[in-house]
Order: structure tokens, then sequence, then C-alpha cells
């Protein structure tokens, strides 16, 4: 039985270990311990009542995980959750920051016991999109028929912007809920344009002929955030819609064949690939990240930089004295365009879900209608600098330059606000997917029919792959 | 069941040298050897053999990574890996990984070892060349930087001018502006940017490694080729060389398996897309981007195994490759 045979010499031996030693060096360890079998929890519910429309057990712990990021977690703890105390007294909050959601969370998801309310955000984020297809989330859909907070005559979905409910929907109801509202455009110093008597231009020839004044005083026109080349794509995608309509946005989200082949994508393409030929490119820029790219424009080495809004608080840090941000949307590409020059792309982002198999979900339900309040969103705007979706809540909030800027842009748009949605459904799509087509893009390494073919590429992938849940809009 | 067993067959005719045990000892081998090896060998089938297993399994499954339950695919994740054009772009730059990176960290390993060691023929006969032990105290800086840190800080030395990037201010510096690239956000150059750092941050250990091996030769076998008038290459080729290879082989293999990973570096230096064209990709970033981006934890174990498979195939190939007959002293 103890039979050792002479062949397991040390040598030998040693040359085994060192073998298996070799299995553990590649990634592979990190599955480690992630196939167990869940059991699930059980889930209370109170009653509803007119004072309690959603039924929130009154009593009940509500588990809450905030992304501990940009936003920081202040909102939560101090605006949100003491709103909820208030209304239940009897009900404890267990408030849980964390920075890297997928992390701590996954394994929860796994194991059949996720928490009640969570702010699915940040470089950990779980794919959204997945989640709904694993039957995950909770449907939303009583929260925003719900009375709101403010008034019960009106439902939490009517105090909200257009788009704002649309943005969570996957397939037939809402399962996440956007807090923020971004606008997306172009950024600039106000302070440097004033000093040189230039202008925000609104059509793509002003651009042009701006873009050749700013090149002379020795400023280069345009940067964009390197590697991270998606970042342009939004205003490819926005001046082609402002081009020909947003139903051109509509058949690339539902993944239609020849979507990025249209006339208007490629006019859109071609206009912002002109600008690396003719030089008005920051030098290098495809080889930096977002941090150089933005630093480099806050430091004055560029004049144009497409961004979100969040782009002023991110910027915070390393903005001089006199630097004033601004916004102004995309330029019109021809003056025959199906939209007005206002027109701008504005999304709800910043997702908080309630997993389906959450203890008590009805009181994460509740927490987004606190959310939603005027009072709850008028906190997280003062908090975290940020729009909101709810109507009228940044209303007379004194605002930074360079948000105050984004809300005038967005009240001249009135309805004219774009939106897509095929990177919150198809998360890889567009990043690694269309981001790195479209560095090549811009780089100048690719002609535009080439980039047409590979974003082409990249939606048939998606079309064609049966295990990707599909939606459409 | 009997000791006989142990000592080799030819030895079983001849009579036993030693008494035979008491049959005391022999009876509770069994329970002695469990007792010590049943927790480590148990530790380590829990914690490393079940993973192995696991992954395996959930290689042919169509996991997400979200859920407490999973279909049975079959190979159907091998089939897409195999069509899936940026596998094959992972695996070339993995091999490139694997055959450039030892081949250059080795033999600058050795060189360096060599030049600190027995680099100078001084009045007192061999000995390292001059400010040997400064470089012995520098040439081991990358190893206490973390590999994180090392990406981070060789990203800002390949960024862009316009970013501040350290190495095209040096190429300006020397009149060479000319030369100077976006180096990180091209295809051609930002993979062998990986290279060279991967380079950098391992050949401090094997100067270490070799020169802890070197200073165990015994003085006089240089003395004796230095009378002989034996140049410095010839020196090294026939006295230094066979005295370390054992450690070389060492090296050889742990290279080739740190090279196969390259993780760290290409994540934090190209991003999680692998870079430019998505052309630095390498396999742990793939199985990375699969499991923790698009949450396919079926398709990321599939590369999982794929690398497995393939490490262990290198690491028998780089071992029978580097035998050689070993020199006793």
């Amino acid at each position: 039985m103890t039979k050792i045979s002479s062949e397991w010499s040390r040598r030998n031996f040693l040359r085994g270990a060192l073998a298996t030693g070799t299995l553990v060096l590649p990634g592979s360890s990190v599955l480690i311990g992630c196939a167990t079998s869940g059991g699930g929890q059980e889930q209370t519910e109170g009653e509803a009542t007119e004072d309690n429309p959603l039924g929130v057990p009154t009593d009940a712990t509500l588990e809450v995980y905030i992304f501990n990021g940009g936003f920081g977690d202040a909102y939560a703890t101090d605006v949100h959750q003491p709103m909820y105390k208030e209304k239940y007294p009897n009900a404890k909050i267990d408030h849980n920051a964390e920075v890297d959601i997928a992390g701590a969370l996954q394994s929860r998801f796994v194991a059949g016991n996720p928490p009640d309310f969570v702010n699915d955000s940040g470089d950990g984020q779980i794919p959204l999109g997945q989640l709904v297809s694993d039957k995950q989330l909770y449907d939303l859909t009583d929260m925003y028929d719900a009375p709101s907070w403010d008034d019960p005559s009106v439902k939490v979905r009517d105090t909200l912007v257009p788009g704002a409910v649309e943005s969570g929907v996957f397939g037939d109801a809402p399962y996440v809920m956007h807090m923020a509202l971004t606008v997306y455009g172009l950024w600039y110093n106000k302070t440097l344009f004033d000093e040189n008597g230039w202008t925000a231009p609104t059509t793509w020839d002003e651009m042009t002929a701006l873009c050749g004044e700013i090149k002379k005083a020795g400023i280069a026109p345009w940067t964009y955030q390197g590697v991270h080349a998606r970042y342009m794509n939004w205003p490819l995608l926005t001046m082609a819609a402002k081009l020909g309509g947003p139903e051109i946005l509509t058949a690339i989200d539902n993944l239609e064949p020849g979507a990025w082949g249209h006339e208007a994508v490629r006019e859109s393409a071609n206009a912002l690939a002109s600008l690396k030929k003719n030089g008005y490119i920051l030098q290098g820029t495809e080889g930096m990240d977002h941090i150089q790219a933005q630093g480099a424009w806050s430091e004055g080495k560029a004049a144009f930089l497409p961004c979100g809004s969040w782009l002023e608080s991110e910027q915070a840090d390393v903005t001089p004295e006199n630097f004033e941000i601004a916004f102004m949307p995309e330029p019109l590409l021809s003056q025959d365009s199906a939209m007005p020059a206002e027109t701008l792309r504005a999304q709800a982002g910043e997702p908080y879900i309630v997993p389906a198999q959450a203890k008590n979900p009805r009181g994460g339900l509740e927490y987004m209608r606190v959310m939603l309040s005027q009072e709850g969103a008028r906190g997280f705007t003062e908090k975290v600098s940020s729009l909101t979706v709810v109507k009228g809540a940044a209303d007379g909030i004194e605002l930074p330059p360079g948000l105050t800027s984004a809300q005038q842009g967005l009240q001249a748009a009135g309805d004219d606000v774009l939106t897509w949605m095929y990177p919150t459904w198809y998360k890889d799509m567009e990043n690694p997917g269309i981001n790195s087509h479209t560095g090549e893009l811009m780089a100048g390494r690719i002609s535009v029919d080439e980039w047409v073919a590979g974003c082409e590429a990249e939606a048939k992938k998606v079309r064609e792959d049966d295990s990707i849940t599909k939606y459409t809009r | 069941m009997s000791v006989t067993d142990v000592t080799p067959r030819s030895d079983a005719r001849s009579t036993p040298r030693r008494p035979r045990p008491g049959p005391a000892l022999q009876h509770g081998k069994a329970g002695f050897v469990l007792a010590f090896l049943a927790v480590p060998v148990a530790v380590y089938g829990l914690f490393v053999l079940s993973p192995y297993v696991q992954a395996i399994y959930i290689s042919l499954t169509d996991w997400s990574g979200l859920t407490a339950s999973q279909t049975f695919i079959g190979f159907d994740n091998y089939v897409r890996l195999f069509d899936d054009d940026q596998f094959w772009v992972a695996l070339k730059n993995n091999v490139i990984l694997m055959l450039v990176v030892p081949v250059v960290t080795l033999a600058l390993g050795l060189f360096f070892a060599s030049m600190i060691n027995v680099g100078r023929r001084g009045r007192s006969g061999i000995e390292g060349v001059r400010g040997s032990k400064v470089y012995r105290i520098v040439y081991f800086f990358p190893l206490v930087l973390s590999m994180a840190v090392i990406g981070v800080l060789f990203k800002y030395v390949f960024a862009p001018t316009e970013a501040g990037g350290i190495f095209n201010g040096l190429l300006g510096l020397v009149g060479l502006d000319g030369l100077a690239q976006p180096w990180l956000g091209d295809p051609r150059f930002a993979f062998w940017c990986v290279v060279v750092v991967m380079i950098w941050a391992f050949v401090g250990f094997y100067v270490v490694l070799f020169s802890a091996a070197m200073q165990s030769i015994p003085k006089d076998i240089y003395e004796a080729a230095l009378l002989d008038g034996s140049s410095r290459f010839t020196t090294f080729r026939h006295v230094t060389l066979p005295l370390v290879w054992d450690t070389v082989q060492v090296g050889w293999v742990y290279m080739a398996i740190q090279a196969m990973d390259g993780f760290a570096l290409v994540h934090i230096m190209l991003g999680i897309s692998g870079g430019p064209s998505r052309a630095g990709d390498v396999l742990g970033v793939a199985l990375y981007r699969s499991a923790f981006n698009s949450y396919r934890f079926g398709y990321a174990s599939a590369i999982g195994v794929v690398l497995l498979v393939l490490t262990l195939i290198i690491s028998v190939l780089f071992m029978r490759a580097a035998r050689r007959e070993r020199v006793e002293l």
C-alpha cells in the first residue's frame, strides 16, 4: 500500500512540482470558488396603503450599496437615507460604500442573497444587459407608476424628463433607474475664446474656418481621449443624427444591417477624420489616455474636447484660475439638416437597480421614489454637481459655470434631445468593439469605408450571437 | 507492503545490509504518513486542484458568472474561441513574449552578472568591473516596485510629447525629435513597448540569481584560465556558463512562465482592449475581458484552459531543451 516507486526521485518530484506550479500562475485562478449554487432568500413585503403605495415593510432593514466613485456617497447618507428614515422610523438602513461593485456583489448574486438596492456603476460595474438576461433584476414598473413623493396625483414617471424611464427599459419593462442627466457635446475655454474674439461655431464650415484660426494662434484646435476613442464616437453619431434624423440612431440600436453605413454617418465620420488630415488634432493624441488628453486640454494646449457634463468636476483639480469651462452642441454638417443646431445628446446615466432576489425589494423601490422626489433630486445635484432626470429640480440652484452652460444648452434644445442605447444593451460592442475602429479612424490609419465595415462587423457579431439577448426600441 | 519494495528490484536478491525494521514501525507507517499529509493534501485539493476541475467544467457551460445555474454546452466555447480573430492576435503576442523576453532577459542577466562578478582582471585576479557594488544595487531597483507601479510609470515614459512623455523628451534632448512617436498609440510599437518594459522589470532578478551562482565558482578556476591566456569571452563560454548552467535552466523555465502571463503590464499600459487596433492583446487580458467586462465566465474559462495547456507544454519543452550534462565541482 505504501509502495513508493523508485521512480519517485527527488528530481522527478521537483520537476512535477514545478510543472504544477505553472498551473497556478496564469489567470485561471480567479475562477476559484465561483461555481457555488445559491439558495435564494425570503422576500418580505408590507401592505400597500395610500401613504405607502409600494407596500414597504416598515420595519425591515434596507441594505444599500452605493458606488463610491466620482459622486462619492454623501448624497445617499446625507440626503436620501434621512428622508427614508423619517418616513419609516422603524426601518434600519444598512449603508455600504463600495469602490468595486462586481467584486463585492457578484458572488452574492450567484448565491441568491443580493442586497436590496445597488448603484451598479464604475469600473466594477456588472453589465446591466447581462443582469437583465439572467433575470437578476426587479421590475421597476410599480415604482414609476406609483404616485410621486411630492404630489400624489402625479405618477413618478410623469415627473421625469422625456427618455429617462426609457433609458432603463430592457425588452418590455424598466429594470434600471438612471438618476443623473448627462449632457454631451464639445467643451472649450470661454475666457480664451473671448480674448481672441472667437465664437462657438454652429456649422461645420464655421468649425473648419475657426480651426484654421486657432491653429495659427499656436493652439491645437482639437483633442480627444486618445486610446478611449469612443469619446469621439459621440460627436460622430450626434452630428450624423442632426443631419439625417434620429432614426439613424434607432437603426444602430436595433442592429439593423447597414445602419453604420448610412450616408449621414459616413459624412459625419468624414468630417471628423478630416480634422486629423488637416493637422487640427493635438499631436500625439492617439497615444494618450483620457487623463493625459483632458489634462492637455485644461492646460490650454487644445481648444475643443468632446465629453459629457461630468468633465467639469473631473477636471476640477487641474483647471487653471481663468479657465471658464463652456459647453456647445456639435455643429451642423449641412444647412438642410433634419434637426436644429441646438440639438444635443443628453443621456440619463448613473444606474441604480433593485435585485430580483433582494430580501426587501419594495423598500428598494421606495428608496428610488425618495431619490426621484424634488428634495432628493435637488440634494443630489447639490452634492455631486450633476443635473438629474427630475424635471425642474435644479432650478434656482447655483451651479458651476460648465454645468450652467450645459443646462442652458439643454433648455435651448427643448425636445430635440438625442439618445442611444447600444452601449447599455451590448456593453462590449462599443468597447472594445467600436472604440478600436474609431481610434483607427481618428489616428488616420483607416479610411471611412474601412471604419464603416469595421463597425458593421461589430454589429453583425452581436446580431448573430444567439447567446446575447437582443433588445429593440 | 515490505520495505524491499522501496529499493530497486536489482537489489532485491542481494542480502539487505541493514536489518529489516520491526513490525511496529512498519505497521504505523501508513498512519504516520497519512497524518502528516492529509491536511496539506486536503488544502491543496480544495484550493488548487478543485478550481482547475471547476474551471474545466465551467468552460463547457454558458455560465455568465451571475447566476446560480448554468447550461452545459459541450465544446461550443472552444469552437467560438478558435473562430475568434482576437484570440489568435493574443496567442501570437504570447508566443512573442515567450520567445523574445526570456532570451533577451537571460542574455542580459548573464552579461550583467558576469560583468559584476568576474568582468575585470585586476591586480588581485578576477573581480567585478569598477562600480560593481553600485550596479548590484541599481539592477535590483525594478524588483522592489510592483508590476502595477512599473506599468503606470512606463505609461508616462512612453506618453506622447504633448502629454509630457519622458522617452520622447530624451529623444528631443539628443536631437532625435524625428523619432518621437505616440508609442502606446501606434499598433506597430505599443506591444514592443510592453516587451521592453517586461525585460527591464525582470532582468534585475536574474542578475541577482546568476550573481549568486557565479560567486560559488571557485576563483582558482578563473586564475587557471587566466594563466592559460583565455580571453574573457572564452572564459565566459567555457568556464562561467557551464558552471551556472543549472541556474540558467531554472531561470529559463521560470521566465518562460512569467512571460506567458504579461497580464498586469498589458492591462495597465495598453488597457483592457489590448491597445491600439487591439494589436497588443495577450491571453491573460482576453481572459479577464471575457470574464469581467463581458461576463462570459464559460468562455473565459475556455481561454484559461487553453492557457493552462499551453503553459504545461511550454514548461515541458523548455525543460527538455535546457537539459544538458551537469558539471560537478
